[in-house]
Parts: C-alpha cells; sequence; structure tokens
C-alpha cells in the first residue's frame, strides 16, 4: 500500500475501530490474497459476534414459537421476541411497542403502509408525494397503489449536488396530497434530507409523513417524537443485525385506524366463519410466525450499537467520508455522484471511459468490495445521465487505511485500463 | 498485482473497448433489437442487415462495461457474412464456453472470441459478455420485443 500525500485528519478520540473491527469474525479474511476491504455497507453491513451468539443461542437454547405456548421455551422465545421490540422503540423513541411492527425489512415496511393506510384513505385524483432520489423500493409501491386507486405520483425534483429543492417541495404540496414518502437518506447519494423541514410544511397541511429510514438508521440517531414522522421504516440488515427482519414504526392512532395487511394466525383476536375480529396493535400488523431469530438477532445489533453509541459511529464515519472525498477529488479522472452538504457515508462516483461494472470486478481483484449498479434507484442514474456508478459505503468498522487501499485501487485500475 | 485479471481484461478487450467495432446506427436495417441487462445498465441496440439467409452487415450502438462492449464489437466482426444458422451455432458455441460447460472445445472455432472464455471464472460478469449474443439470437429469430438478460 502506498503513503497518501495528504495528512490524515487526527482520529476521533477515544474512537477504537480496531477493537470494533475485532467484533466482526467475517472481516478477519483475505479476499483475492487481499485482506477484505468491505464498502458495501450502504447494500447490507456485516454482523457483529454479538449477533451472530444471540441468532446461535436462540435455537441452541430457547428456540420456539411465539405467543402461543404455555410451556418454558415458548415463554423464552416471547420474552426475547419482545425484548426485542423494546429495543426497536427505544433506539427509535417511540412512545410504545405498540407502534413498532415486526416486517421484514424497509420494502415491506413501505408495501404494508401503502396497500394498508394507502389503499384505505386514497382516491382518485388523490396525490402522493416522493422525491427523484428515492430508493424503487419507495417509488414502486406507491405506484401499485396509484393503480389502484387513480391516486397520482408527484415527485420533488433534486439539485445536481443532489440535494432537493425545497421551493419546489413547497409548491407540490396542495390540498389533493394525501401522503409525503420520502428518503431520510439516500442510498445513492449520501444526501441526508432536511426532514423536519419536510414533516413540518406537511403537517402545516395535516398531510402525514413517511420516512424511509433504511439508510439513515445506522449512521443516525433518529427520535421519531421529535420528528413527528408518522411512519418509519428500515432493514435489520444494514443495522448489522440479520436480514429478512425490519422494523415499520407508525404512530398509534394510525395503525389503529388501518385495516390489517395480510390475514392469518397471530393477527387475530377471535376467528369464525362469520366474522373475525382482529388483534391489538401490533399483532394486527404481524400475521404468521415471524422472523423470531432474526427479531432477536436485531435486538442484539441494538444492544451493540448502543455500546459504541451512535453519535461517536457518526463521527468516525463522517471522517471517513470527509478523508475519502478529499482524495478522490485528486484523481482527475473521477466524478462524484452525490455532493449535498449534509450527506452521510456514501461515496458514489464515476470513471472516465470505465464501467462502474469493470470498476467493481477490478477493485475486487485487490479485495475491495464496492457496489456497481444502479443502486436500485434507477431514477436518480437517469437524472446524471450514467448508467451506474460505483459506490463505496463505510460502516463502523472501517479504517482511514481502507480508504487508501480504495484510493491505491481506483489509481491501479486507472492504469490498467490506460 | 492485478496479473490474474489479465485472464478476463486481454488486450483485444481493451482494444475493443476503446475501439468498439462497427459502432454507428444503420440506416435502413432489416432488424433493429433492443438490449439491455438490468442488473449493471447495459444498454445495446443491435441492427442487422439480411441478404437472404446472410448477414450482410451488423453494427451496434449502446453503453455498457468493457466486457459487453468488446464483446457487442468482436461478435460483429466475427458473424458479418455468415449465414444466420452459422451466426446461430456462433451463439451456441459462445454461450457453452462462457457459462463453463463446455471447458476445451473449438475455441479454435470461435477465434478472437476466445479472449472471453475468461468470464468463466466471474459469474457476475457473463451477462455482460452475453448480451450481444443473446440480442442477436432475438434479432435472428426476429423477436420484435426488447431482450433482456434477466
Amino acid at each position: 500500500m502506498s503513503v497518501s500525500v495528504f495528512p490524515k485528519q487526527a482520529p476521533t478520540v477515544g474512537y477504537d475501530v480496531e477493537r470494533y473491527r475485532a467484533d466482526f469474525p467475517i472481516l478477519q479474511q483475505a479476499i483475492n490474497g487481499h485482506p477484505l476491504v468491505y464498502l458495501d455497507n450502504a447494500a447490507s453491513s456485516q454482523k457483529p459476534k454479538a449477533v451472530i451468539d444471540a441468532i446461535s443461542r436462540v435455537y441452541l437454547q430457547d428456540y420456539a414459537n411465539v405467543h402461543r405456548g404455555v410451556h418454558t421455551l415458548s415463554q423464552r422465545a416471547t420474552d426475547q421476541f419482545e425484548g426485542a421490540r423494546e429495543k426497536a422503540r427505544r433506539l427509535l423513541n417511540a412512545a410504545k411497542t405498540e407502534e413498532i411492527v415486526f416486517v421484514r425489512g424497509a420494502t415491506e415496511a413501505i408495501n404494508l403502509v401503502a396497500q394498508s393506510y394507502g389503499r384505505s384513505t386514497l382516491q382518485a385524483g388523490d396525490e402522493i408525494l416522493i422525491s427523484a432520489m428515492e430508493h424503487h423500493s419507495n417509488i414502486v409501491p406507491w405506484q401499485m397503489l396509484c393503480q389502484q386507486t387513480g391516486a397520482v405520483l408527484k415527485v420533488i425534483p433534486i439539485s445536481h449536488q443532489g440535494e432537493l429543492l425545497l421551493e419546489r417541495y413547497a409548491d407540490l404540496l396542495s390540498d389533493r396530497t394525501k401522503l409525503v414518502a420520502v428518503t431520510h437518506m439516500s442510498n445513492a447519494l449520501g444526501t441526508i434530507n432536511p426532514v423536519e423541514h419536510i414533516i413540518r410544511l406537511a403537517h402545516e397541511r395535516g398531510i402525514p409523513v413517511l420516512l424511509d429510514g433504511a439508510q439513515a438508521a445506522p449512521h443516525l440517531v433518529v427520535d421519531v417524537r421529535a420528528l413527528d414522522c408518522d411512519f418509519y421504516v428500515l432493514s435489520g440488515h444494514k443495522l448489522y443485525g440479520p436480514s429478512g427482519i425490519g422494523i415499520l414504526y407508525g404512530k398509534e392512532a394510525l395503525l389503529k385506524a388501518m385495516p390489517p395487511y395480510q390475514g392469518g394466525g397471530d393477527m387475530i383476536r377471535m376467528v369464525s366463519f362469520e366474522r373475525t375480529q382482529y388483534n391489538t396493535l401490533p399483532y394486527k400488523f404481524e400475521a404468521g410466525t415471524p422472523a423470531i431469530a432474526d427479531a432477536i438477532g436485531l435486538g442484539a445489533a441494538i444492544d451493540y450499537l448502543g455500546t459504541i453509541g451512535l453519535e461517536a459511529i457518526a463521527a468516525h464515519e463522517n471522517e471517513l467520508l470527509a478523508y475519502a472525498t478529499q482524495q478522490a477529488r485528486t484523481i482527475p479522472q473521477l466524478k462524484i455522484i452525490g455532493e449535498a452538504a449534509h450527506k452521510g457515508a456514501i461515496l458514489s462516483f464515476t470513471l472516465d471511459h470505465i464501467h462502474p461494472h469493470d470498476i467493481g470486478t477490478l477493485l475486487d481483484q485487490v479485495g475491495i468490495a464496492v457496489r456497481a449498479g444502479h443502486h436500485c434507484a434507477m431514477p436518480v442514474m437517469d437524472f446524471y445521465g450514467v448508467p451506474a456508478t460505483a459506490r463505496a459505503s463505510f460502516a463502523l468498522y472501517n479504517t482511514l487505511e481502507e480508504v487508501d487501499a480504495l484510493i491505491n485501487g481506483i489509481k491501479q485500475l486507472i492504469e490498467v485500463f490506460g | 498485482m492485478l496479473d490474474h485479471i489479465r485472464d478476463l481484461y486481454q488486450e483485444v478487450v481493451f482494444d475493443h473497448n476503446r475501439n468498439p467495432r462497427n459502432f454507428r446506427v444503420m440506416e435502413a436495417p432489416s432488424r433493429k433489437i433492443d438490449g439491455f441487462n438490468p442488473l449493471c445498465g447495459d444498454r445495446i441496440t443491435l441492427y442487422l442487415k439480411l441478404d437472404g439467409p446472410v448477414i450482410a452487415d451488423v453494427s451496434f450502438q449502446g453503453s455498457g462495461c468493457a466486457i459487453s462492449t468488446a464483446s457487442a464489437s468482436l461478435m460483429t466482426e466475427i458473424v458479418r457474412g455468415k449465414t444466420e444458422e452459422e451466426a446461430h451455432h456462433l451463439f451456441e458455441l459462445f454461450h457453452r464456453i462462457t457459462t463453463g460447460q463446455d471447458e476445451v472445445a473449438n475455441f479454435e472455432e470461435l477465434g478472437k472470441l476466445a479472449v472471453l472464455a475468461g468470464v468463466r471464472a466471474y459469474p457476475a460478469r457473463v451477462k455482460c459478455a452475453t448480451l450481444a449474443w443473446h440480442s442477436l439470437e432475438a434479432a435472428l429469430n426476429n423477436e420484435g420485443e426488447a431482450v433482456s438478460t434477466e
């Protein structure tokens, strides 16, 4: 590894990144003969041993179905499952665990809101407002809802820096607007949106707001009560937890008024062939046996984050991003996509005459994992006139040396391509 | 450090990526088809001019990675002047070799195309190499719809 010519910033005081790295067994390996440099965290982050052990312990000692049995194991599993819900409540500072619905991930959470809240309240001509930087998961469910109800999808445009055009947002809000659904942090650009302002303006008109927190939750302290958002969705697997588990937060009054999303066991209080009484919150939205061990694993991930602190993690990641951005700007062939003033730890970029897929394959040869593609945000790619970008995204366990490895890898592949 | 990647990115690949052959819009083509790889956003428009059963001219436009661009470029060179049947045979051969179903056979027959055999070791990139060929197959079968690798 060559030495960088730029001085590094002083490491964040008290942040022991090497100690945290040691908590992630998967990072202790070589890929293609090089130490793994995992920079695909925005797609999915790696899991600390505490999470792996928690899942393993459930299956080794405490596993049974939840909310059913009177036997010991069922009680243990239920206690841990509900314990994870309480941890999720604390993570988001929700008022009640009734407002925390376990789902498969942010995608399912948005589909749930679209099909339950949206379908029961929207009519032809009503408008749903999203933004031009949304992930497909915060576009397609609303398009489906529009097809079903005759509602219309409106899009808040963005600037070339990758920031929402807030004046246009204000103009787009009208009496027809029935829901605003925007990302808290963009997965393709890294932009952190001014969600307090977005919510305030919508609430002045009595319009509920859903925030897609899939990217933001691992990097920011989220307080749903301070934000006053109506729905907040996140995925466990980006939060150092297992895949297949996520959270929908919804204000109690809204969730209460919403019809169930799926029918089945656990979501009912009483069933006869004539009539079914639905269960109370949050179980009304949790039909079927849930991802029990995964929910408990997510609880363990939240505990793990608590031992480090999201503020400390954010400070560390911001340092990585600042250094990576500074270094990236020294490469003349490199263009950063997304330069919002307020950004999370995502560096999306293109290289002149080198397709992102080639970048991804070549960096993998030196052990560096980045994402190459459209990041499930094809409209964003269209806006910037690129078919795809390469994306390096940082997590709590990445180091400044790994940023150096990335920059050196990019310089090498530019050389190879000539 | 990047030595073994040369199996995939051979000089011929770089050459055809930098200067793709037959990279142009064709006036009055007999067939025109759009190919798309939704995984990475590679897009290709393939043009064919048929003279009876013979591919009299073939060209392409689009944007993609080095593998897909080089593969399309090499393909246009090799299939021009071939009959539809011969082109179909080459497609089969190319497909078998790039997906690792045909380890040894017929490298000679593939000629320059053999440089893309290295893609076997990179399963995520096979679709990059085969996009142009799938588009050609569809064009020859006169399937008007756009082709997707998914």
